[in-house]
């Protein structure tokens, strides 16, 4: 356990070390920021809009950094003296998950207030996103770290990775956005059943691709 | 007496290459092995398969005890000050500060303690990888090439470290291309295998 502990500190310290912490905030609101100047002043289409563009923010904000999340311990070898010490990759895995989804969820939910009010969203829809963002976090960080370790092996991973973990973030895309709907009523439903198996996947595949790296 | 490490009829194949086949040792506590042979020859392989890190082709590979092990990766944070890089390891090992306290007097790196592991020369990077296997208290030790860029006190340091060990009733398994000096020491020659 001391273990595990041990590991999530490192990884959540490098995740938020020199500043990248503010990485995923600053991009969510480069975002939210430069969509009304390309759609124009127009407050209902940009609120019928702008819900959507949360969630393909919130999905491109997840893989921002999987270039670092694998890769760079696969490198220094760190993968390999904790298998060596008996850890399973499985739990490696889901550790970096864990760090992960707090290392970029935790500032993505903050930066929803100012990104929502900048898309014109009011106080209900906000609330539906950030019920939303919450519940589908999970499944973005799982998403990232196995697109991560999929590429780890790749020289240029990382836009393969985007591409490689799109079609399995579709679904969340789906039902988060279509939460913001009127008629979407079981949405929410289908966007938590969604986020778990989507949760409990990542450690396992993550796991399985980092085992590969080695051989 | 049981073997700490036991390696039985393996075979490794890197690519469509065989490296080696039908390779058996086994090492009691106390005792080392010096893998010796060229570039090539399926030194570090033969480590990895020790390891757990490489399946083998053929055989099998047995291990009681935990295992502490250097390979070409430091596997130590470059941002970080040394000790607290070496902390992380400690954590991991759930070993005290003591340890690594005693391991950094060992390869005599406490002038180093807040110096980034970035700003370290090759030597010294070893040296600290040695650190993180001495504090570990791994009985196996599978060291591959841990020499590579240290001066002689240094190797003289890792020499000692590796009869300290073997005095505790430790294994040492050593990758090496060249000698390093290490008394009382089996031979392997992974040239005359392969």
């Amino acid at each position: 356990m001391t273990t595990l502990i041990a590991l999530f500190w490192r990884d959540l310290r490098r995740a938020w070390g020199r500043g990248a912490l503010w990485l995923p905030v600053l991009f969510f609101l480069l975002v939210a920021t430069a969509f009304p100047f390309a759609v124009g002043p127009d407050a209902p289409l940009l609120r019928r809009a702008g819900g959507g563009m949360v969630w393909v923010a919130a999905l491109l904000a997840a893989l921002l950094p999987i270039d670092r999340l694998v890769r760079p311990d696969r490198d220094a070898g760190v993968i390999d003296q904790l298998a060596v010490r008996g850890i399973a990759d499985e739990v490696v895995a889901a550790v970096k998950i864990l760090a992960h989804a707090i290392a970029f969820g935790l500032p993505l939910m903050i930066a929803l207030f100012p990104a929502a009010a900048l898309l014109a969203q009011d106080a209900a829809r906000v609330e539906l996103l950030a019920v939303g963002i919450a519940i589908a976090v999970p499944a973005l960080a799982s998403l990232a770290v196995l697109s991560a370790a999929l590429t780890a092996g790749l020289k240029s991973g990382s836009a393969i990775g985007g591409l490689l973990v799109l079609p399995l973030a579709v679904p969340l895309l789906i039902f988060g956005a279509g939460m913001l709907d009127p008629s979407g009523r079981g949405a929410i439903k289908l966007l938590a059943a969604t986020s778990l198996l989507l949760t409990m996947i990542g450690p396992f595949a993550a796991g399985a691709a980092m085992r590969g790296l080695r051989e | 007496m049981s073997a700490l490490l036991q390696l039985d009829g393996v075979a490794c194949i890197r690519g469509d290459r065989l490296l080696f086949e039908n390779l058996s040792l086994a090492l009691a506590p106390g005792e080392a092995l010096w893998l010796r042979g060229p570039n090539g020859a399926g030194k570090s392989s033969l480590i990895r398969l020790a390891a757990g890190l490489l399946r083998p082709a053929a055989g099998t590979v047995e291990r009681r005890g935990r295992i502490a092990l250097i390979d070409e990766a430091a596997a130590l944070d470059a941002e970080l000050p040394l000790r607290r890089a070496l902390d992380f390891w400690a954590r991991v090992d759930t070993v005290d500060g003591h340890a690594v306290d005693r391991a950094m007097a060992a390869m005599a790196l406490e002038p180093l303690s807040e110096v980034p592991v970035a700003m370290l020369s090759t030597g010294q990077r070893k040296r600290a990888a040695m650190v993180r296997v001495i504090a570990s208290g791994a009985p196996i030790w599978l060291l591959d090439e841990p020499a590579n860029g240290m001066d002689d006190a240094a190797q003289a340091r890792l020499v000692a470290a590796i009869a300290a060990h073997r005095v505790n009733g430790g294994a040492v398994l050593l990758a090496s291309h060249f000698a390093l000096g290490v008394p009382d020491l089996a031979e392997l020659d992974m040239g005359a295998v392969a």
